[in-house]
């Protein structure tokens, strides 16, 4: 297991790395200036010198060499000293934010929280609502409880979270006032009465993409349960005495959880996606928020960090799906 | 075997039934046998003769719907299996009742290993503790022929052979030691070789243990081998129903010399064996009103398309303990050569 892990691991650095210069290129090469929102009255020679000061007057590979050293190398050094009050960094250059000149992880270190209180909820919801109904609709197929389950995850599935959300906060927030409509970044959770008040707002955007995540899981866990009910090893364990719970809850469920393993692993970074859409909806100034400021004013180096750590976020969940599939099927651990 | 002995296992007009979408299909059609203690009854028919299905009915291992067990009865410990509770049918199953099934690559489950797989019925069934199913794991693994039996049982299943995962879905169907022990084609997926050594384990089992066994294969040769009776179905019936040596001596339905025909001569001709029956198993919708065997019969009569045959007696002793046959030809109104 420790090989495999390990063997894993390796070969998510070049993985890292390719993806980093792709998107750096890419992002490079769409147009826009820096400068875009400076004043046309400003002469040329200005122009030039806040460019240099920027550092974007660099060839291409030299700013992608720098930003991956303080990446991968200055950042966590901050970050440690940030943690353990040393001095390892030494005032070293960090990623700055081209429009608003602070670095850009402490812009990700007040926006990410946010995004991750929100999404990491209405996963973990969307999970855990999503397993038992996956389970039991395909334990009873065709049953009333698996049809009603299939209607609402084609709900769930076909209708977009832009429409839910609004539909959501019209009925919810607008006409019943039950809920705020404006998502309170700055509410710091101190006593009961400021965790009502976080709970009250987050509930809207955590129903929708919970709701959201769970019609797409729910259906994957029937269709994997369903297969596996099927199996020999299924009547195996029938013959042994077996109860239907062991039968289902122990040898069905064990096997079937594999593929969904995986795919809720390596679902919860397409979430984030979802959650730029929900943030712009419930106006949450989380990490979306931040991306899509950045991409308007071409700010590069923010839109490269928050691209490349959504890609990170990607690899480290394949990497997590992998270590769970290995833990789960001892033929993919001893090979 | 033990002939006059109370038999272990009694099985009567058993009769099950699948709801299809093209209407209902008799997989087995008023089946009846007995098993007495210690005793190996060999079942023989080709594929889709209904033989697996008579086994699960037993023990209600069909998933219904689609299967129903609509008639018969199941007598086992003096108890008809088909009106106990589930609950009770569950401590029957795997504790009186050991089965072993025809594919061993799939009939373990991959993401356990052999020990927890092995342990479950003795932790269920024997109330025993967790070392205590330890031991008797190691000990069941020695008995059927697995090396390093200790070490094994943290195996998983993909890192047996074929052969081996067949001896460790015995061993689980022993655990308990059962009274009846049910083999399904258990040597059909396995190269010969490792047959004849299946074969020669579940003999030496047998004068060790002395259950009861119920041995289903297509292969006459095995059933020469190691049957004390046989049971010959065809279309969900049985048809023919002998003593080993009676069955091979005086063959009485034309698909039992049929079959008796198609027994190769050489060991490798076996992927050949029963095929080469002319024509195709019948299709069993609706109610049996014929002889299931008459549109492939070299000597079907008039009376073979109006009248399923019952079984009838050939040697004096009652049906299902002798030599008896389900034809109308074989009768002895019928004059034939
Ligand atoms: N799930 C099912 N649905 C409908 N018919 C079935 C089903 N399972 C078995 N049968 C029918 O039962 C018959 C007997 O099958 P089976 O007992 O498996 O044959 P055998 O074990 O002798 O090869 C088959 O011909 C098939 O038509
Ligand atoms: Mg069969």
């Amino acid at each position: 297991m420790l090989t495999y892990t390990l063997r894993r691991l390796m070969t998510a650095i070049p993985t890292l790395l390719l993806i980093s210069l792709v998107i750096f290129l890419l992002v490079d090469l769409a147009p826009g200036s820096p400068l875009s929102e400076v004043p046309l009255t400003v002469p040329p020679e200005v122009r030039r010198k806040m460019l240099e000061a920027m550092g974007a007057d660099q060839p291409v590979m030299v700013r992608y060499v720098l930003w991956l050293k303080q990446f991968f190398w200055i950042e966590p050094l901050y970050g440690i000293d940030g943690l353990l009050g040393t001095d390892f960094a030494g005032g070293a250059q960090r990623i700055i934010s081209w429009q608003s000149k602070v670095p850009v992880f402490q812009i990700i270190g007040e926006r990410l929280p946010q995004t991750l209180t929100v999404v990491g909820t209405a996963y973990f919801i969307g999970v855990l609502i999503a397993l038992p109904i996956g389970i039991y609709s395909a334990y009873r197929q065709y049953s009333w409880f698996d049809q009603a389950g299939t209607f609402f995850a084609m709900a769930g599935f076909s209708v977009p979270t832009f429409f839910t959300g609004n539909v959501l906060i019209l009925v919810f927030a607008v006409k019943l006032g039950w809920f705020p409509t404006i998502y309170d970044t700055n509410l710091k959770v101190t006593d009961w009465d400021s965790f009502y008040r976080l709970v009250m707002q987050m509930a809207l955007p955590v129903t929708v993409l919970a709701l959201f995540n769970a019609a797409e899981i729910s259906r994957y866990t029937r269709s994997s349960v369903l297969e596996n009910l099927g199996q020999d090893y299924v009547r195996t364990a029938r013959a042994k005495g077996m109860g239907e719970r062991v039968v289902l809850l122990k040898h069905v469920l064990r096997n079937s959880l594999i593929p969904v393993v995986t795919v809720i692993a390596l679902g919860l970074p397409t979430v984030f996606g979802g959650a730029i859409v929900t943030e712009q909806i419930f106006k949450i100034n989380g990490i979306g928020a931040a991306l899509i400021g950045a991409i308007n004013v071409s700010d590069l180096p923010t839109v490269q960090t928050i691209t490349f750590i959504f890609a990170v976020l990607i690899v480290l969940f394949n990497l997590i799906a992998d270590i769970l599939y290995g833990i789960l099927d001892p033929r993919i651990r001893y090979d | 075997m033990a002939d006059g002995a109370a038999p272990v296992l009694d099985v009567r007009g058993l009769k099950t039934v699948f709801h299809t979408r093209s209407g209902e299909v008799h997989a087995v059609n008023s089946v009846s046998f007995l098993l007495r203690p210690g005793e190996l009854l060999g079942v023989v028919g080709e594929s889709g003769s209904g033989k697996s299905v008579t086994m699960m009915s037993l023990i209600g291992l069909l998933p219904s719907p689609p299967a129903d067990v609509r008639a018969g009865e199941v007598l086992l410990g003096g108890r008809d299996l088909l009106k106990i509770a589930p609950r009770d049918l569950q401590s029957v199953r795997g504790a009186k009742v050991g089965f072993v099934f025809q594919d061993p690559m799939t009939s373990l489950n991959p993401v356990f290993n052999v020990g927890n797989q092995i342990m479950e019925p003795l932790l269920k069934h024997k109330g025993m503790t967790k070392a205590q199913a330890r031991d008797r794991a190691v000990e069941l693994l020695e008995l059927v022929g697995i090396p390093d039996a200790a070490k094994r049982l943290k195996s998983y299943p993909h890192q047996f052979s074929g052969g081996m995962r067949q001896r460790v879905m015995i061993a689980i169907a022993l655990a308990c030691d059962p009274d009846v022990l049910i083999a399904d084609e258990p040597t059909t997926a396995l190269d010969v070789t490792i047959q004849a050594q299946i074969l020669e384990l579940v003999k030496e089992l047998r004068a060790k243990l002395g259950m009861a066994i119920i041995w289903i294969t297509h292969d006459l040769g095995v059933i020469a081998a190691i049957a004390d009776r046989v049971m010959v179905m065809y279309g969900g019936q049985v048809v023919e129903h002998a003593p080993v040596k009676e069955l091979f001596a005086n063959p009485s339905h034309p698909y039992t010399r049929a079959l008796l025909k198609t027994i190769p001569s050489i060991a490798g001709e076996r992927e050949a064996r029963l095929q080469v029956i002319e024509g195709q198993p019948p299709i069993l919708t609706g109610e049996p009103v014929s002889c299931p065997f008459r549109a492939r019969c070299s000597h079907a009569m008039e009376v073979c398309g109006r009248e399923n045959p019952l079984r009838r007696a050939l040697d004096g002793r009652p049906v299902g303990e002798g030599h008896d046959v389900a034809c109308h030809w074989s009768s002895p109104e019928v004059a034939h050569a």
